[in-house]
């Protein structure tokens, strides 16, 4: 019980101070943040039901008006914006990850996370993070989709550093990785 | 740990939170349910009444929090001029700017306390179901302590990489990051533990 709520609360922080660092430019000058590699390493390490809630807690931090989104945005504002839904998103997001991380165990750990952070961290969010953009900028979900395309490649990088972190992760603290544990 | 309330004291900070949440809630599902562009010019005049009420000060920093919305104004307003629908796409923007706000004044008027108590009013009926909402409250406090705990953590890495090379860390140094976190999530756990845990806050709070 205390470990369960020690790992979702440091999660939940670990979110928030992956937000505040500046934005990592990878080598061919594609800035990314890492508060979405954040989301998918809750699901990756926590696995579903303990990752879900960590993105949650956060998610609730970020409501009562708390700085932590990155670039010190927080507040009831940003879930009525354009990008509320894939606020809303985040959390579910982070479940499938999670879930396909802890039923898939055939393969190696690396490629398993990269495949649930792109399934969960980029098609789970997509659809969220679409509809949200639909209703709001009342837009059809194809122009919506259109509109968010020039982020993808991003999070396929992210995807992958999520894989190779967790990869790593599984190696420097086996027992941390509650997703993996029996 | 600073929340974004403003510490220009208003009428509005004295409400009580859980109305203000409420009332929120309602006006924003209204706002998405009128068409009308005149409804919604007068009501984005009289949220921007609002902002300009407690002061130049208030304004101005109110108005900080929604430049996030700018590059979404943009992208509607030129599709709207392209496709010749100004008045919907009028709609919008102004529609979008009032929510976002009106949910912002929300934020800036009410302390952390106040909200605080509001979610531990709205989890309360949960403790039916069995569910122990002492344990959110704790994880709320330990976000609070620890996110700048983990943010000077961080520095200190990237210091001690700046030290050692003069290449950029990229995405590497998150890995050590994320270590740090989870031994510190052991350690909290311990603490915890070694202070009765969280299931002797249940048996005390526990109606007999």
């Amino acid at each position: 019980m205390e470990k369960k709520i020690a790992y979702i609360a440091l999660f939940a922080a670990l979110i928030a101070a992956l937000g505040l660092i500046p934005k990592i430019t990878l080598t061919f000058g594609v800035p990314i943040t890492a508060q979405g590699l954040g989301i998918m390493l809750c699901g990756t390490i926590l696995g579903a039901k303990r990752g879900a809630l960590a993105v949650l807690l956060f998610l609730l931090l970020v409501a009562i008006g708390l700085p932590l989104l990155s670039g010190g945005r927080g507040g009831l504002g940003l879930f009525f914006s354009t990008t509320g839904g894939f606020l809303i998103g985040w959390p579910i997001s982070a479940f499938v990850t999670g879930l396909i991380v802890e039923k898939w165990r055939s393969a190696s750990i690396g490629v398993v996370a990269t495949v649930a952070s792109v399934i969960g961290g980029i098609i789970v969010m997509y659809i969220f993070g679409i509809i949200g953009m639909a209703i709001v900028l009342e837009k059809t979900l194809l122009q919506s989709a259109a509109l968010m395309t020039v982020f993808i490649p991003g999070d396929i990088i992210k995807a992958i550093i999520a894989g190779l972190l967790t990869s790593a992760i599984a190696k420097a603290r086996p027992a941390s990785l509650l997703s993996r544990q029996p | 740990m600073i929340s974004l309330t403003s510490p220009i004291e208003t009428a509005a900070h004295h409400y009580n939170a859980g109305v203000k949440l409420l009332i929120l809630c309602l006006v924003t599902l209204v706002l998405f349910f009128i068409d009308n562009i005149v409804f919604h010019s007068l009501f984005l005049l009289f949220v921007v009444t609002l902002y300009a009420l407690p002061g130049l000060l208030f304004f101005k920093s109110g108005f900080k929090h929604l430049k996030v919305l700018w590059p979404f104004i943009l992208v509607v307003g030129v599709w709207h001029l392209w496709t010749n629908e100004i008045q919907l796409g009028a709609i919008i923007i102004m529609r979008l700017i009032s929510a976002v706000a009106l949910a912002n004044l929300v934020t800036m008027t009410t302390r952390l306390s106040d909200m605080i108590d509001v979610v531990r009013f709205l989890a309360s009926p949960l403790q039916r179901f069995g569910i122990n909402t002492k344990a959110l409250e704790i994880s709320i406090a330990l976000v609070i302590r620890m996110t700048p705990v983990l943010i000077s953590k961080g520095q200190s890495l990237s210091w001690a990489w700046r030290a050692r090379t003069k290449r950029r860390s990229g995405w590497k140094i998150i890995l050590p990051f994320t270590v740090l976190a989870l031994d510190d999530a052991d350690h909290v756990a311990e603490a915890l533990r070694a202070r009765g845990g969280l299931t002797t806050i249940t048996a005390t709070t526990e109606k007999p």
